[in-house]
């Protein structure tokens, strides 16, 4: 099978700071990836430059066979790659059904007021339908941010930290309803995340970045066993020292 | 909260009707002028429901109101229904040229550029003396849609006219604003960056939005144009962009109605201050926007929709 989505020699530095060096990754469709690193490590900007948020310096994005390099977020939306955000981007001042009427107006549902309702009964968000989004818990902002994402039916999904600041015992709810939502679909999601049980429970594939690398790239028990990804990662180190 | 604005808004234009043949003629004209910018501030409410604030209405408001004056005064085409069609139709024109650049910018630098070209309109009316320079030029309509109109009876029937077409244009702005472009509009204002990460373009909507109010002024321009029955380069000057900003927050956003309400508070306290307090009308204005933004920032709306208001 070709790989939906591929990334070729990809550089992206801020003055002095390298976020990208020499990144070369490629995704099946339907794969479920991890992409782990301590912050500032580059999982961020390699998400920002797949939608096209960063341009990168040098190197090549591809979707599907077409370079997404130079286009903008929306055109990258519409070629079937949404995201959802670290910090979530909702609208503050409507609703929680209306920020979903939006995102299904946009994507041309074809009965939108009956979609949105079956996005409200799978996210569980039934009961939050007339509260505005700015008055959410933030699991509930987490979640809802990543339903308008889906909305649009992608064809690869990237989630930046869909479980951060999120309390422990609602990260797996989470995940188990993002993961139910795409299942059988043939998504590719690539989800960045900090916690390496969600990690490891969800991923089939993990990719680590350090410095702005992929230092380490494969199966979970692989890749969250190596040395590297150990010491610069999970900091087993640092801790065995303190 | 069921939403009750249409009977509402058929209330009331069913009220202003009646009163048409029946109010005294210094109250039709004051409900004239209120609902001509009215008309005006329904557009305002557009922009700054997709987060936008122009202090430049008065480049569309002038442009209707002059457009219309001169299908007339040059054109010699003294219909009065025509001579709408001539503002709303000149001033949406200059709005889809403008809009083009407006578009592109946010904030201050929105609301200053959306200035600096009705300040340009208003300097070039000022030295142009074929338009009569600062003292403007009378107009007369001497029809509407073909029909001739009897002496004395054509301000009542523009105040008519614009009873119907000013509730109707409400009516669709009601309704736009529940749809999924009104929708957009919200969330443009809120976070655009998610918008567009959605698939959907902030500009076109922008845009959209920016030259239906620019038509929305330019029809009230005419209205107002055909109830005084004179224009003047004060009609563009910053001065009356500030008084429908002015209008747009008394009132609040909240509502199509809300604009209406305003404007005809607003021209009721200037025509009363004028008589009784001309000297401290303007500060006492500065008192009630200063009051309204401590206590009521979304506008008087709000104190009726605590009482049930849709």
């Amino acid at each position: 099978m070709s790989p939906i989505l591929v990334a070729q020699g990809v550089q992206k530095s801020f003055g002095a700071v390298t976020a990208a060096s020499d990144v070369n990754l490629s995704f099946e469709p339907g794969a479920v990836a991890g992409l782990i690193g301590a912050n500032g490590a580059g999982k961020t900007t390699f998400l920002n430059m797949v939608t096209g948020y960063l341009r990168p310096d040098s190197g090549s994005i591809r979707f599907d066979g077409r370079e997404l390099t130079g286009h903008t977020p929306r055109e990258i939306t519409g070629f079937g790659i949404c995201r959802s955000f670290q910090i979530p981007q909702l609208f503050h001042s409507l609703s929680v059904r209306e920020n979903l009427l939006v995102a299904e107006g946009i994507a041309a549902a074809e009965r939108v007021e009956e979609a949105t309702d079956a996005v409200l009964e799978h996210f569980g968000l039934a009961q939050y339908a007339a509260q505005y989004a700015g008055l959410l818990p933030e699991g509930i902002r987490k979640l809802l941010d990543v339903a308008m994402a889906l909305v649009a039916r992608p064809k690869v999904l990237l989630l930046d930290e869909p479980t951060s600041g999120v309390a422990a015992d609602e990260k797996f709810g989470i995940m188990d309803l993002v993961m139910g939502a795409v299942r059988g679909q043939g998504v590719t999601v690539l989800f960045v995340e900090h916690d390496m049980d969600i990690v490891s429970r969800y991923a089939a594939r993990v990719v680590a970045f350090y410095d702005g690398r992929v230092i380490a790239d494969g199966a979970p028990d692989r890749v969250l066993g190596d040395t590297e990804v150990r010491r610069y990662v999970i900091g087993e180190e640092a801790h065995a020292a303190a | 909260m069921r939403d009750r604005t249409v009977p509402a808004l058929a209330i009331a234009c069913a009220a202003l009707l009646a009163a048409a043949p029946l109010a005294p003629q210094w109250l039709v004209f004051l409900l004239a002028l209120a609902l001509a910018k009215g008309m005006v501030v329904l557009g305002l409410v557009l922009l700054m429901r997709t987060g936008l604030v122009s202090f430049g209405q008065g480049l569309y408001f002038g442009l209707g109101a002059y457009a219309a004056a001169l299908l007339a005064h040059r054109g010699g085409i003294a219909d009065a229904a025509l001579m709408i069609v001539a503002g709303a139709a000149c001033a949406a024109a200059v709005a889809a040229v403008l809009g083009l650049l407006l578009a592109r910018y946010r904030e201050i630098f929105f609301a200053m550029l959306s200035l600096a070209f009705s300040m340009i309109l208003y300097g070039a009316l000022v030295k142009s003396s074929a338009l009569g320079s600062t003292d403007g030029f009378n107009l007369h309509a001497k029809g509407f849609a073909g029909i001739a109109l009897a002496a004395g009876t054509e301000r009542r029937l523009f105040y008519a006219v614009s009873v119907v077409v000013v509730f109707a244009v409400a009516w669709l702005l009601h309704r736009y604003l529940a749809s999924h472009w009104g929708r957009l509009s919200a969330a443009i204002r809120d976070n655009e960056l998610r918008v567009e990460y959605l698939g959907a373009s902030v500009y076109r909507v922008v845009y959209v939005n920016y030259v239906a109010a620019g038509a929305l002024a330019g029809t009230g321009g005419a209205f107002a144009a055909l109830a005084v029955g004179h224009v003047d380069p004060e009609t563009a000057y910053w001065t009356t962009s500030g008084e429908f900003v002015f209008i747009a927050i008394l009132g609040g956003t909240g509502n199509v109605l809300a604009p209406f309400l305003s404007a005809a508070l607003f021209e009721g306290l200037r025509t009363v201050a004028n008589q009784y307090a001309p000297n401290v009308w303007q500060m006492t204005l500065g008192l009630a926007m200063l009051a309204i933004i401590m206590f009521l920032p979304g506008g008087l709306w709000t104190l009726l929709r605590r009482r049930g208001a849709p």
